[in-house]
Protein backbone atom coordinates (compact mmCIF):
# COMPACT_ATOMS: atom_id res chain seq x y z
CA UNK A 1 0.00 0.00 0.00
CA UNK A 2 2.69 2.73 0.72
CA UNK A 3 4.72 1.53 -2.28
CA UNK A 4 1.68 2.73 -3.80
CA UNK A 5 1.63 6.02 -2.25
CA UNK A 6 4.74 6.14 -3.14
CA UNK A 7 4.14 6.11 -6.80
CA UNK A 8 1.65 7.89 -6.84
CA UNK A 9 3.48 11.04 -5.42
CA UNK A 10 6.57 9.87 -7.49
CA UNK A 11 4.19 10.39 -10.64
CA UNK A 12 2.46 13.76 -9.84
CA UNK A 13 6.06 15.16 -8.65
CA UNK A 14 7.82 14.04 -11.52
CA UNK A 15 6.74 11.28 -13.97
CA UNK A 16 3.22 12.36 -14.60
CA UNK A 17 3.60 15.69 -14.09
CA UNK A 18 0.68 17.92 -14.90
CA UNK A 19 3.07 20.68 -16.93
CA UNK A 20 6.37 18.49 -17.68
CA UNK A 21 4.82 15.21 -18.91
CA UNK A 22 1.08 15.31 -19.45
CA UNK A 23 1.37 18.90 -20.77
CA UNK A 24 -2.14 19.66 -19.80
CA UNK A 25 -2.90 23.15 -18.00
CA UNK A 26 -0.86 25.03 -20.16
CA UNK A 27 -2.64 28.33 -20.90
CA UNK A 28 -2.36 29.27 -17.26
CA UNK A 29 1.39 27.96 -17.42
CA UNK A 30 2.02 30.66 -19.87
CA UNK A 31 0.20 33.38 -19.21
CA UNK A 32 0.64 34.20 -15.30
CA UNK A 33 4.29 32.62 -15.08
CA UNK A 34 5.85 36.27 -15.63
CA UNK A 35 7.17 36.07 -11.90
CA UNK A 36 7.93 33.41 -9.43
CA UNK A 37 5.24 34.79 -7.04
CA UNK A 38 2.08 34.69 -9.50
CA UNK A 39 3.46 31.43 -10.68
CA UNK A 40 3.79 29.90 -7.10
CA UNK A 41 0.06 31.66 -6.48
CA UNK A 42 -1.35 30.37 -8.96
CA UNK A 43 -0.29 26.77 -8.62
CA UNK A 44 -1.10 26.84 -4.42
CA UNK A 45 -4.95 27.85 -5.93
CA UNK A 46 -4.96 25.17 -8.25
CA UNK A 47 -3.81 22.41 -5.75
CA UNK A 48 -6.27 23.71 -3.16
CA UNK A 49 -9.40 22.98 -6.02
CA UNK A 50 -7.69 19.69 -7.09
CA UNK A 51 -7.22 18.42 -3.63
CA UNK A 52 -10.84 19.33 -2.55
CA UNK A 53 -12.03 18.03 -6.40
CA UNK A 54 -10.11 14.97 -5.75
CA UNK A 55 -11.44 13.97 -2.41
CA UNK A 56 -15.63 14.71 -3.81
CA UNK A 57 -15.64 13.36 -6.60
CA UNK A 58 -13.93 10.12 -5.34
CA UNK A 59 -16.59 10.10 -2.17
CA UNK A 60 -19.70 10.60 -5.27
CA UNK A 61 -17.93 8.16 -7.28
CA UNK A 62 -20.49 5.64 -6.51
CA UNK A 63 -23.28 7.74 -6.60
CA UNK A 64 -22.85 9.41 -9.83
CA UNK A 65 -24.05 7.51 -13.01
CA UNK A 66 -21.49 7.33 -15.23
CA UNK A 67 -23.75 8.97 -17.84
CA UNK A 68 -24.01 12.02 -15.60
CA UNK A 69 -20.67 12.30 -14.66
CA UNK A 70 -18.79 15.27 -16.60
CA UNK A 71 -21.57 17.82 -15.73
CA UNK A 72 -21.76 16.70 -11.81
CA UNK A 73 -17.75 17.09 -12.02
CA UNK A 74 -17.64 20.55 -13.72
CA UNK A 75 -20.60 21.78 -10.75
CA UNK A 76 -18.16 20.40 -8.04
CA UNK A 77 -15.10 21.92 -9.18
CA UNK A 78 -16.84 25.39 -10.34
CA UNK A 79 -18.10 25.75 -6.86
CA UNK A 80 -14.34 25.21 -5.29
CA UNK A 81 -13.48 27.50 -7.57
CA UNK A 82 -15.66 29.70 -6.71
CA UNK A 83 -14.50 29.83 -3.41
CA UNK A 84 -11.23 29.93 -3.64
CA UNK A 85 -12.19 33.15 -5.89
CA UNK A 86 -13.88 35.19 -3.64
CA UNK A 87 -11.03 33.57 -0.37
CA UNK A 88 -8.48 34.90 -2.81
CA UNK A 89 -10.05 38.45 -3.57
CA UNK A 90 -11.28 38.51 0.10
CA UNK A 91 -7.33 37.88 1.49
CA UNK A 92 -4.97 38.32 -0.93
CA UNK A 93 -6.57 41.28 -2.86
CA UNK A 94 -2.95 42.01 -5.11
CA UNK A 95 -2.19 38.43 -5.86
CA UNK A 96 -6.18 38.60 -7.12
CA UNK A 97 -5.54 41.51 -9.33
CA UNK A 98 -2.73 40.24 -11.06
CA UNK A 99 -4.21 36.15 -11.63
CA UNK A 100 -7.85 37.75 -11.81
CA UNK A 101 -9.35 35.85 -14.47
CA UNK A 102 -6.95 33.10 -14.10
CA UNK A 103 -8.03 32.09 -10.77
CA UNK A 104 -12.18 31.58 -12.40
CA UNK A 105 -10.85 29.83 -15.38
CA UNK A 106 -9.47 26.64 -13.35
CA UNK A 107 -12.68 25.76 -13.78
CA UNK A 108 -12.09 24.44 -17.13
CA UNK A 109 -8.59 23.87 -16.34
CA UNK A 110 -8.20 20.34 -18.02
CA UNK A 111 -5.44 19.41 -15.26
CA UNK A 112 -8.33 19.67 -12.95
CA UNK A 113 -11.03 17.47 -14.94
CA UNK A 114 -8.63 15.04 -15.81
CA UNK A 115 -7.58 13.59 -12.17
CA UNK A 116 -11.32 13.24 -11.40
CA UNK A 117 -12.37 11.57 -14.53
CA UNK A 118 -8.82 9.41 -14.75
CA UNK A 119 -7.94 9.10 -10.73
CA UNK A 120 -10.61 10.06 -8.63
CA UNK A 121 -13.57 8.54 -9.53
CA UNK A 122 -12.01 5.18 -9.83
CA UNK A 123 -10.26 5.17 -6.48
CA UNK A 124 -10.83 5.31 -2.86
CA UNK A 125 -10.45 8.70 -1.09
CA UNK A 126 -6.94 8.08 0.24
CA UNK A 127 -5.73 7.90 -3.15
CA UNK A 128 -7.60 10.19 -4.69
CA UNK A 129 -6.14 12.76 -2.07
CA UNK A 130 -2.65 11.81 -2.43
CA UNK A 131 -3.06 12.19 -5.81
CA UNK A 132 -4.73 15.93 -6.17
CA UNK A 133 -2.07 16.90 -3.43
CA UNK A 134 1.20 15.55 -5.36
CA UNK A 135 -0.33 16.48 -8.77
CA UNK A 136 -1.17 19.91 -7.36
CA UNK A 137 2.29 19.87 -5.70
CA UNK A 138 3.96 19.11 -9.15
CA UNK A 139 1.97 21.27 -11.00
CA UNK A 140 3.06 24.32 -8.69
CA UNK A 141 6.70 23.23 -8.53
CA UNK A 142 6.61 23.96 -12.43
CA UNK A 143 4.63 26.97 -12.58
CA UNK A 144 7.05 28.08 -10.21
CA UNK A 145 10.06 27.21 -11.66
CA UNK A 146 9.16 28.61 -15.70
CA UNK A 147 8.04 31.49 -13.27
CA UNK A 148 11.37 32.34 -11.78
CA UNK A 149 13.25 31.63 -15.23
CA UNK A 150 11.09 34.09 -16.94
CA UNK A 151 11.45 36.43 -13.96
CA UNK A 152 15.29 36.18 -13.00
CA UNK A 153 15.45 36.65 -17.06
CA UNK A 154 12.75 39.17 -18.18
CA UNK A 155 12.93 41.83 -14.58
CA UNK A 156 16.28 40.23 -12.81
CA UNK A 157 14.22 39.78 -9.56
CA UNK A 158 13.49 36.90 -7.75
CA UNK A 159 10.23 36.28 -5.92
CA UNK A 160 9.21 40.06 -6.76
CA UNK A 161 6.30 40.80 -4.36
CA UNK A 162 6.40 37.71 -2.33
CA UNK A 163 5.58 38.81 0.97
CA UNK A 164 2.34 40.36 -0.38
CA UNK A 165 1.60 36.37 -1.26
CA UNK A 166 2.83 34.35 1.86
CA UNK A 167 3.10 37.24 4.87
CA UNK A 168 6.40 39.86 5.64
CA UNK A 169 8.25 37.06 6.99
CA UNK A 170 9.13 35.63 3.52
CA UNK A 171 10.19 39.19 2.26
CA UNK A 172 13.93 37.62 2.40
CA UNK A 173 12.84 35.67 -0.82
CA UNK A 174 12.44 38.85 -2.96
CA UNK A 175 15.69 39.39 -4.61
CA UNK A 176 16.62 41.53 -7.63
CA UNK A 177 19.61 41.13 -9.55
CA UNK A 178 21.80 44.98 -9.55
CA UNK A 179 22.66 46.00 -12.69
CA UNK A 180 20.27 44.04 -15.03
CA UNK A 181 17.58 45.54 -16.54
CA UNK A 182 16.63 42.20 -18.01
CA UNK A 183 15.48 41.04 -21.43
CA UNK A 184 11.65 42.59 -21.74
CA UNK A 185 10.90 39.18 -24.26
CA UNK A 186 10.85 36.67 -21.45
CA UNK A 187 8.28 38.36 -19.59
CA UNK A 188 6.20 38.40 -22.82
CA UNK A 189 4.03 34.95 -24.30
CA UNK A 190 7.27 34.02 -26.83
CA UNK A 191 9.67 33.74 -22.98
CA UNK A 192 7.06 31.25 -21.71
CA UNK A 193 7.02 28.84 -24.62
CA UNK A 194 11.01 29.36 -24.88
CA UNK A 195 11.57 28.63 -20.98
CA UNK A 196 8.58 26.04 -21.13
CA UNK A 197 10.62 24.24 -23.93
CA UNK A 198 13.81 24.36 -22.51
CA UNK A 199 12.45 23.23 -19.19
CA UNK A 200 10.84 20.00 -21.27
CA UNK A 201 14.11 19.25 -23.33
CA UNK A 202 16.53 19.17 -20.20
CA UNK A 203 13.63 16.92 -18.36
CA UNK A 204 13.71 14.28 -21.35
CA UNK A 205 17.37 14.47 -21.18
CA UNK A 206 17.45 13.45 -17.66
CA UNK A 207 14.95 10.81 -17.81
CA UNK A 208 16.57 9.51 -21.16
CA UNK A 209 20.09 9.13 -19.13
CA UNK A 210 18.43 7.62 -16.26
CA UNK A 211 17.24 4.80 -18.36
CA UNK A 212 20.57 4.45 -19.81
CA UNK A 213 21.95 3.70 -16.55
CA UNK A 214 19.34 0.51 -15.61
CA UNK A 215 20.85 0.30 -12.18
CA UNK A 216 20.65 3.43 -10.81
CA UNK A 217 16.61 3.68 -12.48
CA UNK A 218 15.93 0.29 -10.42
CA UNK A 219 17.05 1.99 -7.14
CA UNK A 220 15.20 5.26 -8.12
CA UNK A 221 12.00 3.59 -9.06
CA UNK B 1 -9.24 10.85 -50.97
CA UNK B 2 -7.01 10.19 -53.91
CA UNK B 3 -3.36 10.68 -53.71
CA UNK B 4 -2.27 13.42 -56.19
CA UNK B 5 -0.01 11.31 -57.97
CA UNK B 6 0.96 7.85 -58.22
CA UNK B 7 3.77 7.55 -55.79
CA UNK B 8 4.79 4.16 -56.68
CA UNK B 9 5.99 5.35 -60.28
CA UNK B 10 9.45 7.00 -59.91
CA UNK B 11 10.01 10.60 -61.10
CA UNK B 12 13.40 10.37 -60.52
CA UNK B 13 16.09 11.62 -63.31
CA UNK B 14 19.60 11.41 -63.75
CA UNK B 15 20.58 15.05 -61.95
CA UNK B 16 23.56 16.82 -62.94
CA UNK B 17 25.43 18.34 -60.31
CA UNK B 18 27.25 21.97 -60.18
CA UNK B 19 29.60 21.41 -57.80
CA UNK B 20 28.53 23.90 -55.04
CA UNK B 21 28.59 22.28 -51.88
CA UNK B 22 27.78 24.02 -48.63
CA UNK B 23 30.91 25.08 -47.36
CA UNK B 24 32.07 26.62 -51.27
CA UNK B 25 28.65 28.53 -50.86
CA UNK B 26 28.73 29.68 -47.97
CA UNK B 27 32.16 31.10 -48.85
CA UNK B 28 30.94 32.91 -51.64
CA UNK B 29 28.25 34.70 -49.94
CA UNK B 30 30.74 35.51 -47.17
CA UNK B 31 33.18 36.94 -49.87
CA UNK B 32 30.69 39.12 -51.43
CA UNK B 33 29.43 40.35 -48.19
CA UNK B 34 33.32 41.59 -47.81
CA UNK B 35 33.67 44.98 -49.14
CA UNK B 36 30.16 45.87 -47.45
CA UNK B 37 31.45 45.00 -43.94
CA UNK B 38 34.86 46.35 -44.91
CA UNK B 39 33.18 49.37 -45.17
CA UNK B 40 30.99 48.82 -42.23
CA UNK B 41 34.39 48.91 -39.69
CA UNK B 42 35.84 51.94 -41.86
CA UNK B 43 32.56 53.82 -40.95
CA UNK B 44 31.86 53.14 -37.98
CA UNK B 45 35.30 52.30 -36.65
CA UNK B 46 36.90 49.82 -33.66
CA UNK B 47 34.20 49.00 -31.95
CA UNK B 48 31.95 47.47 -35.20
CA UNK B 49 34.93 45.00 -35.80
CA UNK B 50 34.59 44.11 -32.12
CA UNK B 51 31.51 43.55 -32.05
CA UNK B 52 31.88 41.58 -35.69
CA UNK B 53 34.44 39.24 -33.72
CA UNK B 54 32.60 38.64 -31.10
CA UNK B 55 29.14 37.68 -32.66
CA UNK B 56 31.15 35.15 -35.21
CA UNK B 57 33.26 33.87 -32.52
CA UNK B 58 30.19 33.29 -30.38
CA UNK B 59 28.04 31.81 -33.27
CA UNK B 60 30.79 28.94 -33.46
CA UNK B 61 30.75 28.27 -29.89
CA UNK B 62 27.33 28.31 -29.26
CA UNK B 63 27.15 25.82 -32.80
CA UNK B 64 29.77 23.69 -31.10
CA UNK B 65 27.78 23.85 -27.85
CA UNK B 66 24.55 22.49 -29.34
CA UNK B 67 26.42 19.72 -31.67
CA UNK B 68 28.29 18.48 -28.77
CA UNK B 69 24.47 18.25 -26.52
CA UNK B 70 22.99 16.72 -29.38
CA UNK B 71 25.24 13.83 -29.88
CA UNK B 72 26.48 15.17 -33.21
CA UNK B 73 28.84 13.18 -35.48
CA UNK B 74 31.77 14.84 -37.55
CA UNK B 75 30.97 18.34 -35.25
CA UNK B 76 34.47 19.77 -36.83
CA UNK B 77 32.88 19.20 -40.22
CA UNK B 78 29.78 20.77 -39.42
CA UNK B 79 31.49 23.74 -38.24
CA UNK B 80 33.39 24.19 -40.67
CA UNK B 81 30.67 24.28 -43.01
CA UNK B 82 30.10 28.30 -42.66
CA UNK B 83 26.90 28.37 -42.11
CA UNK B 84 27.01 28.97 -38.26
CA UNK B 85 29.64 31.94 -39.26
CA UNK B 86 27.21 33.30 -42.24
CA UNK B 87 24.62 33.67 -39.78
CA UNK B 88 26.97 35.15 -37.40
CA UNK B 89 28.29 37.69 -40.05
CA UNK B 90 24.62 38.60 -40.95
CA UNK B 91 23.40 39.02 -37.63
CA UNK B 92 26.29 41.16 -36.88
CA UNK B 93 25.71 43.04 -40.05
CA UNK B 94 22.18 44.33 -38.62
CA UNK B 95 22.84 45.37 -35.07
CA UNK B 96 24.13 48.97 -34.11
CA UNK B 97 27.40 49.17 -34.74
CA UNK B 98 28.69 50.17 -31.46
CA UNK B 99 26.35 47.82 -29.36
CA UNK B 100 27.91 46.43 -26.31
CA UNK B 101 29.44 42.83 -26.24
CA UNK B 102 26.98 40.97 -24.77
CA UNK B 103 24.32 41.81 -27.63
CA UNK B 104 26.49 39.94 -29.83
CA UNK B 105 26.61 36.88 -27.65
CA UNK B 106 22.88 36.54 -26.78
CA UNK B 107 22.07 37.32 -30.25
CA UNK B 108 24.51 34.40 -31.31
CA UNK B 109 23.11 32.26 -28.51
CA UNK B 110 19.44 32.73 -30.14
CA UNK B 111 20.43 32.45 -33.51
CA UNK B 112 22.39 29.13 -33.23
CA UNK B 113 20.20 27.05 -30.56
CA UNK B 114 16.82 28.92 -30.79
CA UNK B 115 16.99 29.72 -34.46
CA UNK B 116 18.97 27.01 -35.73
CA UNK B 117 19.69 23.87 -33.73
CA UNK B 118 16.23 23.76 -32.10
CA UNK B 119 14.90 22.63 -35.65
CA UNK B 120 17.31 19.90 -35.81
CA UNK B 121 19.87 22.14 -37.67
CA UNK B 122 21.31 23.31 -41.07
CA UNK B 123 17.96 22.77 -43.34
CA UNK B 124 15.70 22.51 -41.02
CA UNK B 125 14.88 25.51 -39.38
CA UNK B 126 11.60 27.44 -40.60
CA UNK B 127 13.01 30.60 -39.77
CA UNK B 128 16.32 32.53 -40.86
CA UNK B 129 18.46 32.42 -37.57
CA UNK B 130 19.70 35.84 -37.94
CA UNK B 131 16.82 37.71 -38.34
CA UNK B 132 15.15 35.80 -35.62
CA UNK B 133 18.18 37.02 -33.29
CA UNK B 134 17.37 40.10 -34.43
CA UNK B 135 14.14 40.59 -33.78
CA UNK B 136 14.69 38.89 -30.13
CA UNK B 137 17.25 41.59 -29.32
CA UNK B 138 14.86 44.12 -31.05
CA UNK B 139 11.85 43.28 -28.47
CA UNK B 140 13.94 41.95 -25.46
CA UNK B 141 16.48 45.36 -25.33
CA UNK B 142 14.89 48.18 -27.23
CA UNK B 143 17.58 50.39 -25.87
CA UNK B 144 20.38 49.24 -27.43
CA UNK B 145 19.10 47.82 -30.29
CA UNK B 146 18.30 51.48 -31.39
CA UNK B 147 21.35 53.20 -30.51
CA UNK B 148 22.52 54.32 -33.38
CA UNK B 149 25.91 56.37 -33.71
CA UNK B 150 26.76 58.91 -36.27
CA UNK B 151 29.58 57.74 -38.81
CA UNK B 152 32.96 58.88 -37.75
CA UNK B 153 35.36 56.84 -40.52
CA UNK B 154 38.33 55.64 -39.26
CA UNK B 155 41.29 58.30 -39.49
CA UNK B 156 39.24 61.22 -38.70
CA UNK B 157 39.85 63.05 -35.71
CA UNK B 158 36.75 62.35 -33.53
CA UNK B 159 36.73 58.36 -34.71
CA UNK B 160 37.40 55.73 -31.07
CA UNK B 161 40.81 54.31 -31.19
CA UNK B 162 41.68 50.32 -30.69
CA UNK B 163 41.66 50.68 -27.40
CA UNK B 164 38.88 53.09 -27.00
CA UNK B 165 37.01 50.87 -29.29
CA UNK B 166 37.34 48.28 -27.36
CA UNK B 167 36.04 49.46 -24.15
CA UNK B 168 32.94 50.72 -26.10
CA UNK B 169 32.12 47.45 -27.75
CA UNK B 170 33.03 45.92 -23.57
CA UNK B 171 30.35 48.62 -22.19
CA UNK B 172 33.25 49.93 -20.14
CA UNK B 173 32.29 53.31 -21.88
CA UNK B 174 29.59 55.34 -22.02
CA UNK B 175 27.98 56.93 -25.86
CA UNK B 176 28.38 60.29 -25.50
CA UNK B 177 25.36 62.09 -26.67
CA UNK B 178 27.20 64.16 -29.37
CA UNK B 179 28.03 60.50 -31.59
CA UNK B 180 24.59 58.90 -31.27
CA UNK B 181 22.38 60.01 -34.22
CA UNK B 182 19.10 58.87 -35.76
CA UNK B 183 18.73 56.63 -38.84
CA UNK B 184 16.98 58.04 -41.69
CA UNK B 185 13.81 56.01 -41.65
CA UNK B 186 13.77 56.61 -37.57
CA UNK B 187 13.96 60.45 -37.73
CA UNK B 188 11.44 60.38 -40.58
CA UNK B 189 8.88 57.98 -38.46
CA UNK B 190 9.84 60.37 -35.47
CA UNK B 191 8.74 63.59 -36.96
CA UNK B 192 5.75 62.10 -38.88
CA UNK B 193 4.54 61.18 -35.18
CA UNK B 194 4.82 64.32 -33.84
CA UNK B 195 2.82 66.02 -36.95
CA UNK B 196 5.60 67.16 -39.39
CA UNK B 197 5.59 66.52 -42.56
CA UNK B 198 8.22 65.15 -44.83
CA UNK B 199 9.57 68.37 -46.12
CA UNK B 200 9.39 70.02 -42.44
CA UNK B 201 11.37 66.57 -41.27
CA UNK B 202 14.35 67.20 -43.57
CA UNK B 203 14.43 70.45 -43.88
CA UNK B 204 16.95 70.61 -40.67
CA UNK B 205 20.49 71.36 -40.87
CA UNK B 206 20.80 67.91 -38.07
CA UNK B 207 18.16 65.83 -40.55
CA UNK B 208 19.89 63.09 -41.74
CA UNK B 209 20.07 63.42 -45.32
CA UNK B 210 20.06 59.93 -48.00
CA UNK B 211 23.42 59.15 -48.58
CA UNK B 212 23.63 56.93 -51.81
CA UNK B 213 27.10 55.54 -51.21
CA UNK B 214 25.90 54.99 -47.40
CA UNK B 215 27.85 57.80 -44.87
CA UNK B 216 25.05 57.68 -42.99
CA UNK B 217 23.71 56.35 -39.61
CA UNK B 218 22.48 53.26 -39.18
CA UNK B 219 23.41 49.20 -38.34
CA UNK B 220 26.61 47.92 -38.99
CA UNK B 221 26.94 46.40 -42.81
CA UNK B 222 23.80 47.81 -44.04
CA UNK B 223 24.62 51.27 -44.83
CA UNK B 224 26.85 50.70 -48.31
CA UNK B 225 24.37 50.03 -50.49
CA UNK B 226 26.49 49.73 -53.69
CA UNK B 227 28.68 47.64 -52.26
CA UNK B 228 25.42 45.31 -51.69
CA UNK B 229 24.32 45.76 -54.99
CA UNK B 230 27.55 45.13 -56.29
CA UNK B 231 27.86 41.72 -53.75
CA UNK B 232 24.18 40.88 -54.78
CA UNK B 233 25.10 40.95 -58.60
CA UNK B 234 28.49 38.69 -57.46
CA UNK B 235 25.99 36.08 -56.10
CA UNK B 236 23.61 36.71 -59.26
CA UNK B 237 26.80 36.26 -61.53
CA UNK B 238 27.87 32.97 -59.94
CA UNK B 239 24.73 31.56 -59.65
CA UNK B 240 24.75 31.06 -55.99
CA UNK B 241 21.14 32.84 -55.80
CA UNK B 242 18.53 33.45 -58.73
CA UNK B 243 16.95 36.96 -59.25
CA UNK B 244 13.36 36.62 -58.84
CA UNK B 245 13.92 37.17 -54.80
CA UNK B 246 15.94 40.15 -55.12
CA UNK B 247 13.76 41.62 -57.84
CA UNK B 248 10.69 40.87 -56.06
CA UNK B 249 12.22 42.02 -52.98
CA UNK B 250 12.61 45.54 -54.65
CA UNK B 251 9.85 45.94 -56.60
CA UNK B 252 7.77 45.02 -53.85
CA UNK B 253 8.76 47.77 -51.87
CA UNK B 254 9.13 50.26 -54.88
CA UNK B 255 6.07 49.54 -56.48
CA UNK B 256 3.81 50.78 -53.37
CA UNK B 257 6.20 53.32 -52.22
CA UNK B 258 6.29 55.27 -55.36
CA UNK B 259 2.25 54.88 -55.75
CA UNK B 260 1.78 56.21 -52.13
CA UNK B 261 4.54 59.04 -52.66
CA UNK B 262 2.81 60.58 -55.74
CA UNK B 263 -0.27 60.61 -53.50
CA UNK B 264 0.74 62.08 -50.47
CA UNK B 265 4.90 62.91 -50.70
CA UNK B 266 4.48 64.87 -47.21
CA UNK B 267 3.83 61.64 -45.88
CA UNK B 268 5.57 58.83 -47.74
CA UNK B 269 8.91 58.60 -48.38
CA UNK B 270 9.73 57.98 -52.47
CA UNK B 271 10.67 54.74 -53.67
CA UNK B 272 14.30 55.40 -53.46
CA UNK B 273 15.22 56.46 -50.03
CA UNK B 274 13.32 53.41 -49.32
CA UNK B 275 15.36 51.25 -51.74
CA UNK B 276 18.68 52.69 -49.74
CA UNK B 277 17.76 53.39 -46.27
CA UNK B 278 17.50 50.76 -43.56
CA UNK B 279 18.72 46.94 -44.78
CA UNK B 280 16.68 46.32 -47.67
CA UNK B 281 19.70 46.10 -49.90
CA UNK B 282 21.17 43.54 -47.45
CA UNK B 283 17.78 41.56 -47.16
CA UNK B 284 17.28 41.01 -50.71
CA UNK B 285 20.24 39.92 -52.09
CA UNK B 286 21.74 38.01 -48.90
CA UNK B 287 18.67 37.27 -46.09
CA UNK B 288 15.47 37.04 -48.06
CA UNK B 289 17.51 34.33 -50.49
CA UNK B 290 18.26 32.20 -47.82
CA UNK B 291 17.99 28.53 -49.30
CA UNK B 292 16.77 27.28 -46.12
CA UNK B 293 13.69 29.38 -45.20
CA UNK B 294 12.35 30.75 -48.50
CA UNK B 295 10.34 29.00 -51.45
CA UNK B 296 12.47 26.57 -53.42
CA UNK B 297 11.04 27.20 -57.37
CA UNK B 298 11.68 30.42 -59.35
CA UNK B 299 7.50 31.54 -59.21
CA UNK B 300 7.73 30.64 -55.41
CA UNK B 301 10.62 32.99 -55.21
CA UNK B 302 8.86 36.17 -56.64
CA UNK B 303 5.92 35.87 -54.81
CA UNK B 304 8.13 36.07 -51.46
CA UNK B 305 10.18 38.73 -52.59
CA UNK B 306 7.38 41.00 -53.53
CA UNK B 307 5.91 39.51 -49.91
CA UNK B 308 9.02 40.74 -48.36
CA UNK B 309 9.37 43.90 -50.29
CA UNK B 310 5.38 44.78 -49.49
CA UNK B 311 5.56 43.83 -45.65
CA UNK B 312 8.45 46.00 -45.45
CA UNK B 313 6.92 49.06 -46.84
CA UNK B 314 3.76 48.64 -44.81
CA UNK B 315 5.80 48.00 -41.45
CA UNK B 316 7.93 51.10 -42.55
CA UNK B 317 5.21 53.28 -43.27
CA UNK B 318 2.10 52.15 -41.82
CA UNK B 319 3.59 50.21 -38.67
CA UNK B 320 5.11 51.25 -35.23
CA UNK B 321 8.60 50.26 -35.53
CA UNK B 322 11.30 52.78 -38.46
CA UNK B 323 12.35 49.84 -40.09
CA UNK B 324 10.42 46.32 -40.81
CA UNK B 325 13.16 44.15 -43.10
CA UNK B 326 13.70 41.65 -40.41
CA UNK B 327 9.47 41.57 -39.32
CA UNK B 328 8.78 41.09 -43.22
CA UNK B 329 11.29 38.26 -43.55
CA UNK B 330 10.51 36.59 -40.51
CA UNK B 331 6.72 36.55 -41.59
CA UNK B 332 7.19 35.30 -45.20
CA UNK B 333 9.27 32.72 -43.70
CA UNK B 334 6.20 31.83 -42.13
CA UNK B 335 4.31 31.09 -45.55
CA UNK B 336 6.55 30.10 -47.30
CA UNK B 337 6.04 26.27 -46.39
CA UNK B 338 1.93 27.44 -48.44
CA UNK B 339 4.06 29.04 -51.44
CA UNK B 340 5.73 26.23 -51.77
CA UNK B 341 2.86 24.20 -51.85
CA UNK B 342 1.26 26.31 -54.57
CA UNK B 343 4.17 27.31 -56.27
CA UNK B 344 5.24 23.99 -57.50
CA UNK B 345 6.55 23.11 -60.83
CA UNK B 346 4.76 20.98 -63.01
CA UNK B 347 6.30 17.63 -63.21
CA UNK B 348 7.59 16.52 -67.35
CA UNK B 349 4.94 14.54 -68.65
CA UNK B 350 2.34 15.20 -66.21
CA UNK B 351 -0.20 17.84 -65.51
CA UNK B 352 -0.62 20.40 -63.32
CA UNK B 353 -2.21 18.11 -60.80
CA UNK B 354 0.22 15.75 -61.43
CA UNK B 355 -2.08 13.09 -63.59
CA UNK B 356 -0.04 11.51 -66.15
CA UNK B 357 -0.53 12.95 -69.84
CA UNK B 358 -2.01 10.31 -72.08
CA UNK B 359 0.17 9.78 -74.71
CA UNK B 360 -2.70 8.45 -76.60
CA UNK B 361 -4.24 11.64 -78.37
CA UNK B 362 -7.20 12.30 -76.81
CA UNK B 363 -10.99 12.12 -78.22
CA UNK B 364 -9.92 8.67 -80.52
CA UNK B 365 -11.77 5.43 -79.77
CA UNK B 366 -9.52 2.75 -79.58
Amino acid sequence: MSGNMTTLIRDGLWHNNVVFAQMLALCPTMAVTTSGTNGLGMGLATTAVLVVANVLVSLLRRVVSPQVRIPVFIVLIASLVTIVDMALNAWLHELYKVLGLFIALIVVNCAILGRAESFASRHPVGHAFIDGLAMGIGFTGALTLIGLIREFLGSGTLFAQASQLLGPAFAFLEMRIPGYAGALLMILPPGAFAALGFLLAGKQRLDARRAAQPDKAAVLA
Amino acid sequence: MKPAYDAAQPLAAPHAHAGHGVRQTMMRVQLALLPATLFGFWLYGWPAFFLWLITLAACLVFEFISLRLMGRAQIGRTLGDGSALLTGWLLALTLPPWAPWWVGVVGACIAIVVGKQVFGGLGHNVFNPAMVARVALLIAFPLPLTTWVAPLPLGSAAAPGFVEGLQITLGQLALPDAMSSATLLGHAKTELSRGLDLAQAFAGSTAPQPSWVGLRAGSLGESAAPLLLAGGLFLLATGVIRWQTPVGVLAGLAVPAAIAHALAPGHYLDAGTHLFAGALMLCAFFIATDYVTAPATGSGQLLFGLGVGLLTWVIRSLGGYPEGVAFAILLMNALTPIIDHYAKPRILGRTRSGRPIDPAPAGKET
